[in-house]
Protein backbone atom coordinates (compact mmCIF):
# COMPACT_ATOMS: atom_id res chain seq x y z
CA UNK A 1 0.00 0.00 0.00
CA UNK A 2 1.76 3.08 -1.25
CA UNK A 3 1.45 6.00 0.98
CA UNK A 4 0.32 9.56 -0.23
CA UNK A 5 2.49 11.77 -1.37
CA UNK A 6 2.82 14.79 1.42
CA UNK A 7 2.86 18.24 -0.60
CA UNK A 8 4.40 20.06 2.05
CA UNK A 9 7.11 21.46 -0.12
CA UNK A 10 7.23 25.30 0.24
CA UNK A 11 7.63 25.56 -3.46
CA UNK A 12 4.35 24.66 -4.06
CA UNK A 13 2.22 26.71 -1.89
CA UNK A 14 4.45 29.65 -3.57
CA UNK A 15 4.03 28.29 -7.68
CA UNK A 16 -0.04 27.55 -6.75
CA UNK A 17 -0.62 31.31 -4.84
CA UNK A 18 0.96 32.90 -8.40
CA UNK A 19 -0.43 30.72 -10.93
CA UNK A 20 -4.01 30.41 -9.57
CA UNK A 21 -5.15 29.54 -13.35
CA UNK A 22 -2.82 27.18 -14.08
CA UNK A 23 -3.46 23.57 -14.11
CA UNK A 24 -1.15 22.14 -11.75
CA UNK A 25 -0.48 19.20 -9.97
CA UNK A 26 2.46 17.64 -7.30
CA UNK A 27 3.51 14.82 -6.15
CA UNK A 28 6.31 13.63 -3.91
CA UNK A 29 8.75 10.60 -3.47
CA UNK A 30 11.10 9.96 -0.68
CA UNK A 31 11.75 13.73 0.10
CA UNK A 32 11.56 14.91 -3.47
CA UNK A 33 8.98 16.70 -4.61
CA UNK A 34 7.71 17.36 -8.22
CA UNK A 35 5.69 19.81 -9.85
CA UNK A 36 3.75 18.17 -12.74
CA UNK A 37 2.46 21.88 -15.21
CA UNK A 38 1.17 21.56 -18.62
CA UNK A 39 3.16 22.29 -21.52
CA UNK A 40 1.44 25.77 -21.86
CA UNK A 41 2.50 26.96 -18.06
CA UNK A 42 6.12 25.36 -18.74
CA UNK A 43 7.61 28.64 -19.53
CA UNK A 44 6.51 31.55 -17.17
CA UNK A 45 6.55 28.62 -14.28
CA UNK A 46 9.82 28.02 -15.22
CA UNK A 47 10.81 31.93 -15.05
CA UNK A 48 9.05 32.46 -11.67
CA UNK A 49 10.72 29.77 -10.15
CA UNK A 50 14.30 31.44 -11.20
CA UNK A 51 13.28 34.98 -10.13
CA UNK A 52 11.18 34.50 -7.31
CA UNK A 53 13.19 34.90 -4.38
CA UNK A 54 11.46 32.50 -2.28
CA UNK A 55 12.01 30.14 -5.14
CA UNK A 56 15.54 31.50 -6.50
CA UNK A 57 16.15 28.02 -8.42
CA UNK A 58 19.16 29.19 -9.67
CA UNK A 59 20.71 26.23 -11.02
CA UNK A 60 19.86 24.01 -13.65
CA UNK A 61 20.84 20.34 -13.01
CA UNK A 62 19.40 18.02 -16.01
CA UNK A 63 16.54 17.88 -18.37
CA UNK A 64 15.53 14.11 -18.55
CA UNK A 65 13.33 12.49 -20.63
CA UNK A 66 10.96 9.86 -20.11
CA UNK A 67 9.00 7.65 -22.34
CA UNK A 68 5.99 5.45 -19.70
CA UNK A 69 5.17 3.38 -22.80
CA UNK A 70 3.94 0.01 -21.09
CA UNK A 71 4.53 1.45 -17.33
CA UNK A 72 2.72 -0.29 -15.38
CA UNK A 73 0.44 2.52 -13.54
CA UNK A 74 -1.49 4.76 -15.84
CA UNK A 75 0.32 8.46 -16.33
CA UNK A 76 -0.59 11.38 -17.43
CA UNK A 77 0.85 11.15 -21.04
CA UNK A 78 3.30 8.64 -23.03
CA UNK A 79 6.44 11.33 -22.63
CA UNK A 80 7.67 13.07 -19.67
CA UNK A 81 10.31 15.95 -19.46
CA UNK A 82 11.59 16.63 -16.13
CA UNK A 83 13.55 19.54 -14.95
CA UNK A 84 15.84 18.95 -12.25
CA UNK A 85 15.94 22.59 -10.35
CA UNK A 86 18.85 23.37 -7.93
CA UNK A 87 18.81 26.54 -5.82
CA UNK A 88 22.27 27.59 -4.30
CA UNK A 89 21.14 30.31 -2.04
CA UNK A 90 18.06 28.34 -0.33
CA UNK A 91 20.44 24.85 -0.74
CA UNK A 92 17.06 23.14 -1.95
CA UNK A 93 15.85 20.85 -4.84
CA UNK A 94 12.55 20.58 -6.97
CA UNK A 95 11.36 19.03 -10.09
CA UNK A 96 9.19 19.83 -12.77
CA UNK A 97 7.82 17.41 -14.45
CA UNK A 98 5.70 17.90 -18.24
CA UNK A 99 3.71 15.47 -20.15
CA UNK A 100 3.00 15.08 -23.47
CA UNK A 101 1.76 12.70 -25.84
CA UNK A 102 2.43 12.12 -29.37
CA UNK A 103 -0.12 12.82 -32.24
CA UNK A 104 1.98 10.41 -34.95
CA UNK A 105 3.29 7.06 -34.87
CA UNK A 106 6.85 7.07 -32.56
CA UNK A 107 9.22 4.60 -34.50
CA UNK A 108 10.46 7.27 -37.39
CA UNK A 109 11.73 10.64 -36.71
CA UNK A 110 9.03 12.96 -38.35
CA UNK A 111 8.88 16.19 -36.85
CA UNK A 112 5.63 15.70 -34.24
CA UNK A 113 4.14 19.43 -33.88
CA UNK A 114 2.29 17.86 -30.26
CA UNK A 115 6.08 16.85 -28.83
CA UNK A 116 7.16 20.94 -28.99
CA UNK A 117 7.90 22.37 -25.74
CA UNK A 118 9.15 26.10 -24.73
CA UNK A 119 12.91 25.99 -24.67
CA UNK A 120 14.36 27.42 -21.08
CA UNK A 121 17.47 28.43 -22.93
CA UNK A 122 16.64 31.85 -22.21
CA UNK A 123 16.25 30.99 -18.39
CA UNK A 124 19.22 28.59 -17.90
CA UNK A 125 21.78 28.84 -20.59
CA UNK A 126 22.95 25.43 -19.19
CA UNK A 127 19.47 23.85 -20.76
CA UNK A 128 20.95 23.54 -23.81
CA UNK A 129 22.63 20.49 -24.55
CA UNK A 130 20.61 18.26 -22.12
CA UNK A 131 17.83 19.87 -24.19
CA UNK A 132 19.29 18.75 -27.76
CA UNK A 133 20.01 15.05 -25.46
CA UNK A 134 16.58 15.00 -25.18
CA UNK A 135 15.58 15.98 -28.59
CA UNK A 136 17.57 13.27 -30.01
CA UNK A 137 16.68 10.25 -27.90
CA UNK A 138 12.94 11.14 -27.67
CA UNK A 139 12.40 13.23 -30.97
CA UNK A 140 11.00 16.03 -27.95
CA UNK A 141 11.88 19.42 -30.06
CA UNK A 142 12.21 22.48 -28.06
CA UNK A 143 10.50 25.93 -29.37
CA UNK A 144 13.55 28.96 -29.31
CA UNK A 145 16.21 26.41 -28.84
CA UNK A 146 19.32 28.46 -30.18
CA UNK A 147 20.95 25.01 -32.09
CA UNK A 148 18.19 22.08 -31.66
CA UNK A 149 20.74 19.34 -33.73
CA UNK A 150 21.07 15.77 -32.69
CA UNK A 151 24.38 16.10 -30.12
CA UNK A 152 24.89 11.80 -29.17
CA UNK A 153 23.55 10.46 -32.63
CA UNK A 154 24.64 11.78 -35.98
CA UNK A 155 22.63 14.04 -37.90
CA UNK A 156 20.65 11.17 -40.43
CA UNK A 157 20.49 8.58 -37.23
CA UNK A 158 17.05 6.82 -38.42
CA UNK A 159 15.43 6.71 -34.92
CA UNK A 160 14.95 8.45 -31.57
CA UNK A 161 16.59 5.42 -29.72
CA UNK A 162 15.23 6.17 -26.10
CA UNK A 163 11.98 5.81 -27.41
CA UNK A 164 10.67 2.11 -25.80
CA UNK A 165 9.25 1.32 -28.81
CA UNK A 166 12.74 1.42 -30.35
CA UNK A 167 14.49 -1.81 -29.95
CA UNK A 168 17.22 -2.73 -28.03
CA UNK A 169 19.70 -3.86 -30.65
CA UNK A 170 18.73 -0.77 -33.05
CA UNK A 171 17.63 -1.49 -36.59
CA UNK A 172 20.67 -2.89 -37.53
CA UNK A 173 22.64 0.31 -37.34
CA UNK A 174 25.34 -0.75 -35.57
CA UNK A 175 25.87 -3.47 -38.33
CA UNK A 176 25.97 -0.91 -41.09
CA UNK A 177 30.04 -0.52 -41.81
CA UNK A 178 32.00 -1.47 -44.85
CA UNK A 179 34.67 -4.11 -43.94
CA UNK A 180 37.62 -2.92 -44.19
CA UNK A 181 40.74 -5.71 -44.95
CA UNK A 182 44.65 -5.57 -44.79
CA UNK A 183 44.84 -4.06 -48.54
CA UNK A 184 43.20 -0.57 -47.42
CA UNK A 185 45.17 2.24 -46.92
CA UNK B 1 55.64 -3.81 -48.59
CA UNK B 2 58.19 -2.66 -50.03
CA UNK B 3 61.76 -4.18 -49.73
CA UNK B 4 60.09 -7.53 -49.63
CA UNK B 5 59.14 -7.45 -53.24
CA UNK B 6 62.27 -6.99 -54.70
CA UNK B 7 64.07 -9.59 -53.31
CA UNK B 8 64.11 -13.32 -54.27
CA UNK B 9 62.79 -15.64 -51.65
CA UNK B 10 65.04 -18.11 -50.52
CA UNK B 11 68.53 -16.33 -51.09
CA UNK B 12 71.27 -16.26 -48.63
CA UNK B 13 70.87 -12.11 -48.46
CA UNK B 14 67.20 -12.60 -48.31
CA UNK B 15 67.25 -14.84 -45.56
CA UNK B 16 69.65 -12.89 -42.91
CA UNK B 17 67.97 -9.71 -44.03
CA UNK B 18 64.64 -11.49 -43.33
CA UNK B 19 65.86 -12.31 -39.99
CA UNK B 20 67.17 -8.34 -39.41
CA UNK B 21 64.05 -7.41 -40.74
CA UNK B 22 62.17 -9.02 -38.18
CA UNK B 23 64.12 -8.57 -35.21
CA UNK B 24 63.76 -4.50 -36.24
CA UNK B 25 59.86 -4.80 -36.42
CA UNK B 26 59.42 -6.98 -33.31
CA UNK B 27 61.56 -4.67 -31.40
CA UNK B 28 60.15 -1.90 -32.35
CA UNK B 29 56.43 -2.45 -32.72
CA UNK B 30 54.88 0.50 -31.92
CA UNK B 31 51.51 0.69 -29.97
CA UNK B 32 48.85 2.73 -31.38
CA UNK B 33 46.83 3.06 -28.24
CA UNK B 34 42.87 3.59 -29.42
CA UNK B 35 41.56 3.96 -25.71
CA UNK B 36 37.77 4.08 -25.55
CA UNK B 37 37.04 2.86 -22.23
CA UNK B 38 37.96 1.17 -18.74
CA UNK B 39 40.41 -1.67 -20.76
CA UNK B 40 42.50 1.76 -21.59
CA UNK B 41 42.94 2.58 -17.76
CA UNK B 42 44.53 -0.92 -17.97
CA UNK B 43 46.50 -0.89 -21.00
CA UNK B 44 47.90 2.65 -19.51
CA UNK B 45 48.78 0.32 -16.41
CA UNK B 46 50.71 -2.38 -18.75
CA UNK B 47 52.63 1.11 -20.08
CA UNK B 48 53.92 2.11 -16.62
CA UNK B 49 56.58 1.58 -14.48
CA UNK B 50 55.61 -1.78 -13.11
CA UNK B 51 54.73 -3.66 -16.11
CA UNK B 52 56.96 -1.59 -18.38
CA UNK B 53 55.56 -2.34 -22.00
CA UNK B 54 59.28 -0.52 -22.62
CA UNK B 55 60.75 -3.57 -22.20
CA UNK B 56 59.24 -4.49 -25.59
CA UNK B 57 60.37 -2.19 -27.72
CA UNK B 58 57.54 0.53 -27.46
CA UNK B 59 58.68 3.04 -25.82
CA UNK B 60 56.59 5.15 -27.09
CA UNK B 61 53.19 5.37 -27.35
CA UNK B 62 52.33 6.32 -31.05
CA UNK B 63 49.92 8.83 -31.01
CA UNK B 64 49.99 9.13 -35.00
CA UNK B 65 48.28 6.17 -36.78
CA UNK B 66 51.10 6.67 -39.47
CA UNK B 67 54.00 6.17 -37.59
CA UNK B 68 52.54 2.86 -35.79
CA UNK B 69 52.96 -0.59 -36.24
CA UNK B 70 50.40 -2.25 -33.54
CA UNK B 71 47.01 -1.08 -33.00
CA UNK B 72 45.42 -1.83 -29.74
CA UNK B 73 41.62 -1.46 -29.57
CA UNK B 74 40.96 -0.87 -25.73
CA UNK B 75 37.62 -0.66 -25.00
CA UNK B 76 33.92 -0.22 -26.30
CA UNK B 77 33.69 0.82 -29.77
CA UNK B 78 30.27 3.37 -30.40
CA UNK B 79 28.70 3.22 -33.41
CA UNK B 80 29.60 6.67 -33.90
CA UNK B 81 33.20 5.62 -33.34
CA UNK B 82 33.69 2.69 -35.64
CA UNK B 83 34.35 4.96 -38.48
CA UNK B 84 36.97 6.64 -36.44
CA UNK B 85 38.59 3.62 -35.88
CA UNK B 86 38.58 2.10 -39.03
CA UNK B 87 40.13 5.57 -40.68
CA UNK B 88 42.97 5.38 -38.40
CA UNK B 89 43.41 1.50 -39.22
CA UNK B 90 43.60 3.05 -43.07
CA UNK B 91 46.13 5.66 -41.80
CA UNK B 92 48.81 3.04 -40.61
CA UNK B 93 51.14 1.72 -43.15
CA UNK B 94 52.05 -1.84 -43.21
CA UNK B 95 53.66 -4.04 -41.96
CA UNK B 96 50.57 -3.38 -39.41
CA UNK B 97 48.94 -5.63 -36.18
CA UNK B 98 45.90 -5.26 -34.71
CA UNK B 99 45.32 -6.48 -30.74
CA UNK B 100 41.73 -6.58 -29.70
CA UNK B 101 41.93 -5.76 -25.96
CA UNK B 102 38.84 -7.11 -23.99
CA UNK B 103 35.40 -8.32 -23.98
CA UNK B 104 33.85 -5.61 -25.00
CA UNK B 105 36.59 -4.66 -28.18
CA UNK B 106 36.03 -8.23 -29.07
CA UNK B 107 32.62 -9.12 -28.76
CA UNK B 108 30.86 -6.23 -27.53
CA UNK B 109 30.83 -7.37 -24.26
CA UNK B 110 27.83 -6.71 -21.57
CA UNK B 111 26.98 -4.34 -24.10
CA UNK B 112 24.50 -5.36 -26.75
CA UNK B 113 22.58 -2.57 -27.23
CA UNK B 114 21.88 -0.29 -30.61
CA UNK B 115 24.91 2.26 -29.80
CA UNK B 116 28.12 -0.13 -29.39
CA UNK B 117 29.90 -2.26 -32.02
CA UNK B 118 29.55 -5.84 -31.64
CA UNK B 119 33.49 -7.02 -32.14
CA UNK B 120 35.81 -4.67 -34.20
CA UNK B 121 36.57 -7.61 -35.58
CA UNK B 122 33.66 -7.68 -38.34
CA UNK B 123 34.96 -4.42 -39.93
CA UNK B 124 38.34 -4.79 -39.51
CA UNK B 125 41.32 -7.34 -39.32
CA UNK B 126 42.26 -8.40 -35.52
CA UNK B 127 45.05 -10.12 -35.09
CA UNK B 128 45.26 -11.36 -31.23
CA UNK B 129 42.23 -10.91 -28.86
CA UNK B 130 42.96 -10.45 -25.43
CA UNK B 131 39.99 -11.71 -23.17
CA UNK B 132 39.60 -10.13 -19.76
CA UNK B 133 37.38 -7.24 -18.59
CA UNK B 134 39.72 -6.07 -18.29
CA UNK B 135 42.42 -8.40 -19.03
CA UNK B 136 45.74 -7.71 -16.74
CA UNK B 137 48.58 -6.30 -17.76
CA UNK B 138 49.95 -9.55 -17.87
CA UNK B 139 47.51 -10.95 -20.56
CA UNK B 140 48.31 -7.88 -22.97
CA UNK B 141 51.53 -8.66 -22.93
CA UNK B 142 51.00 -12.08 -23.38
CA UNK B 143 48.85 -10.85 -26.55
CA UNK B 144 51.61 -8.49 -27.29
CA UNK B 145 54.14 -11.43 -26.98
CA UNK B 146 52.07 -13.67 -29.68
CA UNK B 147 52.62 -11.06 -31.58
CA UNK B 148 56.12 -10.77 -31.60
CA UNK B 149 56.84 -14.72 -31.91
CA UNK B 150 54.65 -14.52 -35.07
CA UNK B 151 56.71 -11.32 -36.65
CA UNK B 152 59.89 -13.51 -36.23
CA UNK B 153 58.43 -16.44 -38.02
CA UNK B 154 56.59 -14.25 -40.53
CA UNK B 155 57.93 -14.80 -43.95
CA UNK B 156 59.29 -12.43 -46.43
CA UNK B 157 57.74 -12.21 -48.44
CA UNK B 158 54.95 -13.70 -45.97
CA UNK B 159 53.44 -17.28 -46.72
CA UNK B 160 50.92 -16.92 -49.13
CA UNK B 161 51.66 -13.43 -50.59
CA UNK B 162 49.45 -11.81 -48.76
CA UNK B 163 48.98 -10.59 -44.75
CA UNK B 164 45.80 -12.48 -43.21
CA UNK B 165 44.42 -11.28 -39.73
CA UNK B 166 46.00 -14.42 -37.63
CA UNK B 167 43.23 -14.77 -34.85
CA UNK B 168 44.93 -16.13 -31.97
CA UNK B 169 43.30 -15.92 -28.86
CA UNK B 170 45.12 -15.68 -25.51
CA UNK B 171 44.31 -17.99 -23.04
CA UNK B 172 43.58 -16.51 -19.38
CA UNK B 173 46.46 -16.63 -17.60
CA UNK B 174 44.79 -15.72 -13.80
CA UNK B 175 48.29 -16.48 -12.12
CA UNK B 176 49.47 -13.11 -10.64
CA UNK B 177 53.25 -13.03 -10.30
CA UNK B 178 54.19 -12.06 -7.25
CA UNK B 179 53.78 -8.58 -6.51
CA UNK B 180 56.76 -6.44 -5.19
CA UNK B 181 55.92 -5.01 -1.40
CA UNK B 182 55.55 -1.59 -1.37
CA UNK B 183 55.43 0.28 2.35
CA UNK B 184 52.17 1.82 2.15
CA UNK B 185 50.27 2.61 5.11
CA UNK B 186 46.33 3.19 4.73
CA UNK B 187 44.50 5.31 7.33
CA UNK B 188 45.83 7.20 10.27
CA UNK B 189 48.99 5.57 12.02
S1 LIG C 1 36.03 -5.28 -21.46
FE1 LIG C 1 35.45 -4.58 -19.41
S2 LIG C 1 37.13 -3.25 -18.78
FE2 LIG C 1 37.28 -3.49 -21.01
S3 LIG C 1 36.15 -1.76 -21.89
FE3 LIG C 1 34.74 -3.48 -21.70
S4 LIG C 1 33.72 -3.17 -19.73
FE4 LIG C 1 35.59 -1.93 -19.74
Amino acid sequence: MPTPPTLDHPTFAIVRAEFGDARLRGTEFRGQSTLIVEPGDLHRVMRFLRDDERCAYDFLSDVIGIDYLGYPAPTPGRFAVVYNLCSYPRDDRFFVKVFLDPSLPTDGVEEDPALYLDSVTDIWPGAEWPEREVFDMFGIRFRNHPDLRRILTWKDYPAHPLRKDYPLRGRGERERYRVVDRTDA
Amino acid sequence: MGIEQALPAQGFLATTLQRFINFSRRSALWPMPFATACCGIELMATASSRYDLARFGMERMSFSPRQADLLIVAGRVGIKMMPVLQRIYQQMTEPRWVISMGACASTGGVFDTYATVQGVDQFIPVDVYVPGCPPRPEMLLEGIRAIRRHIDEEGLPPKGGTRVPLQIAIEPTHEVSPQPAVGLTVGAT
